[in-house]
């Protein structure tokens, strides 16, 4: 009885942890950014708004020319 | 291949592409797959505004030379790609395909740089050579 308990507990723990995660990646993904990639193989994202405005503000200009 | 039928191999190979614009640094539209002249430039001249600020942003991280860029807004995403002097302008969709997307615009300013293939000549046929029978009787 005891040992049945202790495996549903894991199995909530695990399913719980596993949620969370597809939630947050979800999340991620859904989160307006700028990705630049460079010759060398570097990238870099831009996330902060501050930092990511100008260039989120064009690219929202050129998906309304594009149509 | 022309800007018209790189661009037409693009929205053949590439569901996920909506809208492209070819252009060069300075902003000169090579191709386009809208229809509005007007408009591809005024595309060509906001990815390269993008672009220069996208440049100004990699000076300051780490001083590399620009190769591509996605942004993603919750209406779509917008890929600028370069190869040389030659750059596109694509959107996508949201959450599109990021590295499946890179790879066709790639091939698409490949192309353009490829001279366009050649008709290949139809094979001659040789002359059709009868087999010597040796006269097995003997």
């Amino acid at each position: 009885m005891r040992s049945r308990n202790v495996l549903t507990g894991m199995l909530l723990g695990a399913g719980s942890l596993a949620g969370t995660l597809l939630f947050r990646r979800r999340l991620a993904r859904q989160r307006e950014r700028v990705d630049v990639y460079f010759g060398d193989g570097a990238m870099v994202s831009l996330a902060k708004p501050g930092e990511a405005e100008p260039l989120l503000r064009r690219a929202r200009r050129i998906l309304e020319l594009a149509g | 291949m022309d800007a018209a039928a790189a661009l037409e191999r693009l929205r053949e190979i590439s569901s996920q592409v909506r809208a492209a614009v070819v252009f060069e640094r300075g902003g000169k539209v090579v191709g386009s797959t809208l229809a509005d002249d007007e408009r591809a430039k005024r595309v060509a001249e906001e990815a390269e505004a993008l672009l220069a600020e996208a440049e100004q942003q990699g000076d300051r991280t780490n001083g590399g030379e620009f190769a591509q860029l996605e942004v993603a807004l919750k209406t779509g995403s917008v890929f600028v790609v370069r190869d040389g002097d030659r750059l596109i302008a694509a959107t996508t969709p949201p959450e599109p395909t990021v590295g499946l997307v890179f790879y066709d615009l790639k091939s698409c300013l490949r192309e353009l740089e490829a001279p366009a293939p050649k008709k290949r000549q139809p094979a001659k046929r040789k002359a059709a050579t009868k087999a010597k029978k040796t006269d097995a009787k003997s």
